[in-house]
């Protein structure tokens, strides 16, 4: 070993930790913000459970609207991490690392955000649980025909997959944090966390194979729970909703959102902590190719979609596309396909595009676009039922916009947190870059959080306990 | 077996909605008002569609009760988490009130739109809470509801008949609706008794099922004279 790496990697961990602590003062003030916009979303919610559901705009037929909306795009940007960042690991793309900390934290929130709105919709929240199969004195299960049964089983999955996806790389960064704590109530804090890390090769191997597995099976796990949540509407008899395709479509939207908020956040990312030599410009280009593809992708299923339907000549099937196409959604729907699609295709097909800047302003054209898709899935087809005489409206009431901006502030509170209190970005992964940039297989061990991982390409195995 | 169904003749119905009215009395349908009703809440479990045929001023009004179908292959109960909503073996669509937890999947998932929801926990004031039917529980807020048949009226009329140990006659069950009905449009018994009123209307070369196509199997049979077209847009 020589003392170059070592002293590199001390730099790099004073230099990453240092830019998160000079950002603290800011991501307090975040923190406080959004603080406001979550006793917002409380309030509403407890309002709305005094009251009963009926304080929503949702009515006969429209009996799903802006909370099953916000449930679906949800569920959707928390594709934006694990299965991202899944997939980075798993391909081994060395641009992950600055990446994939904030990319699981953002799934890990979202869907905590996503999971919470099917409860907030329920009419009687107080029972939700009978919708869980536990055992109980009078052998009742809840229906394991219903796809919101599978729902549950899907997104429980999931989100014990994300917090552990999350965590698992987390140990390592947390012992970095525990021993450069002073005693005290931090330094427990972050020792549990750490969970008694001490950087031996043993662990390093455990830890490399436990991020391995994972990585690969929370893959199959992401695309279930997109597909599931896009059968609670493909499995009806409703016109406009019994579609083959939805399950890839919801997939591929899904994705496609995701990847928006990833590109909005390395953005970000990469101004607020000065990450140009991690996120360069080759990354952007990159993820913004990606981006267009899955635009493009999302497109084509549109196009299918559509056609199809119009095709069939269908009568109740046609109403609802007549209403989206050229009726009270027109607006709305040609909004979503020119944010979706035409200003995507026309940026991001460009080299000079697929910069920071245009790619992060296309991500937040798209997460709008996005959410006016599931807007367009849910309400065109539930106000337009076969049955003429009930045709109806929906508009969304103050509880519904206060709940859906609330959540917002939720999710910006969640991460505030996280930022202040862990590094949002990967502090050993970053380290392990940085030697495998420098090319050697030597390894710095400047605390007891060693990055020397027998797996990764290092050819020295283990590199010895601190 | 019994497999309880109904007929409608709809070149009878005139559309005054008495069995509107009479439904909601016998049921304890709560009323929600007249602002409550314009955003699409009104809670009637049977509802008397109108449709317009021809243009002003030669316009025909047809009128077509709707209320639960009663499937055999209902399409709202396999969509109910938590089997709220249940087929019962005399091909009842049971609603089990204490079950339910208020996802409307039933009501998203039924082609007919005859589901209503509980928006809110309903109110009786006085002196209205001395009419409310004792046979038939009121529904809390937050549950969803539909026609049941009377159900009530099902199990009085099976209990008495097993009092005086004998069958059910034909047309000892009237259900609300159709005892209220001036010209006798509704028929109601068993639909696996060739010789009940109901199943002879049902064998009408009038007869039809709304929405057939879906193959839901309905319990409610309409008859109409003259072909049924679908209202002009």
């Amino acid at each position: 070993m020589t003392d170059r790496p070592q002293a590199s990697a001390r730099a790099l961990d004073g230099e990453l930790l240092g830019r998160l602590d000079r950002r603290r003062s800011g991501l307090l003030v975040g923190s406080l913000a959004s603080g406001v916009l979550v006793l917002v979303f409380f309030y509403c919610w407890g309002y709305q459970i005094a009251n009963g559901i009926g304080v929503t705009g949702i009515n006969r037929p429209v009996f799903w609207g802006f909370y099953i909306i916000n449930f679906v795009f949800w569920i959707g940007i928390s594709h934006a991490g694990t299965l991202i960042s899944a997939i980075l690991r798993v391909t081994k793309a060395e641009w992950r690392r600055p990446v994939t900390r904030s990319a699981e934290a953002i799934t890990l929130f979202a869907l905590a955000i996503g999971g919470l709105f099917p409860l907030i919709h329920l009419g009687r929240v107080a029972i939700f649980y009978y919708m869980i199969p536990y055992p109980n004195s009078r052998m009742l299960w809840p229906n394991f025909r219903s796809p919101l049964v599978w729902d549950i089983a899907a997104i429980t999955t999931y989100i014990i997959g994300s917090a552990l996806y999350l965590f698992l790389p987390l140990i390592p960064d947390a012992a970095v944090m525990r021993d450069r704590a002073a005693a005290g109530l931090k330094k427990r804090f972050y020792a549990v966390l750490a969970l008694g890390w001490r950087g031996t090769a043993q662990q390093w191997h455990s830890l490399e194979w436990g991020i391995r597995i994972l990585a690969v099976a929370i893959i199959p796990v992401a695309v279930s729970v997109h597909t599931i949540v896009s059968w609670d509407f493909a499995m009806t008899q409703t016109p406009g909703w019994k579609s083959t395709i939805f399950g890839p479509y919801f997939v591929v939207g899904a994705i496609f959102s995701g990847i928006a908020v990833l590109m909005i956040a390395m953005a970000l990312l990469r101004r607020g902590l000065a990450l140009d030599r991690f996120l360069t410009d080759r990354v952007f280009n990159n993820l913004g190719l990606l981006f267009v593809t899955m635009s493009l992708v999302w497109g084509y299923f549109t196009f299918a979609e559509h056609l199809t339907v119009w095709y069939s000549g269908d009568l109740f099937e046609k109403n609802v596309h007549h209403v989206l196409l050229h009726g009270d959604f027109a607006v709305p729907f040609w909004t979503m396909v020119v944010v979706n699609l035409v200003i995507p295709v026309a940026v991001l097909s460009f080299p000079r595009g697929r910069r920071p800047l245009p790619t992060a302003l296309v991500g937040c054209g798209v997460l709008v676009g996005m959410w006016l898709e599931r807007f367009l899935i849910v309400v065109p087809a539930l106000s337009t039922p076969r049955l003429a005489y009930s045709i109806g409206d929906y508009l969304p009431s103050w509880v519904e916009l206060g709940i859906m901006i609330g959540a917002i502030g939720v999710f910006a509170c969640l991460y505030f947190t996280f930022t202040q209190l862990l590094p949002i970005v990967s502090v050993w992964e970053m380290r392990e870059g940085w030697r495998h940039a420098a090319g050697g297989g030597e390894s710095g061990q400047p605390s007891g959080a060693a990055p020397a991982s027998p797996a990764a390409a290092s050819p020295v195995a283990g590199g010895g306990a601190a | 077996m019994t497999r309880w169904g109904m007929a409608i003749d709809l070149d009878r119905c005139t559309g005054c909605e008495a069995c509107v009215v009479a439904c909601a009395a016998e049921n304890n349908i709560q009323t929600v008002g007249e602002e409550q009703a314009r955003e699409g809440r009104a809670m009637h479990w049977l509802r008397i569609e109108r449709y317009y045929e021809g243009e002003f001023p030669n316009v025909r009004t047809r009128f077509m009760p709707v209320l639960c179908q009663q499937c055999g292959a209902a399409p709202c109960e396999p969509v109910c988490p938590v089997y709220a909503t249940y087929r019962n073996p005399e091909g009842l669509n049971a609603m089990v009130y204490s079950r339910c937890i208020g996802t409307r999947f039933c009501a998203n998932n039924c082609p007919y739109t005859v589901r209503v929801f509980n928006w809110f926990d309903a109110e009786f004031p006085a002196p209205l809470d001395s009419q409310l039917n004792p046979d038939v529980s009121v529904r809390p807020g937050g549950v969803m509801e539909k026609c049941t048949f009377c159900v009530q009226r099902i199990q009085a009329g099976k209990d008495e008949a097993a009092q005086e140990e004998r069958e059910v006659a034909d047309g000892e069950i009237k259900t609300a609706c159709q005892q209220s009905c001036p010209t006798k449009a509704i028929a109601f018994g068993d639909l696996e008794d060739p010789d009940s009123e109901v199943s002879r209307w049902a064998e009408s070369p009038r007869a039809f099922s709304l929405l057939g196509d879906l193959d839901t199997r309905p319990g409610v049979v309409y008859l109409s004279g003259t072909e049924w077209r679908e209202p002009a847009e």
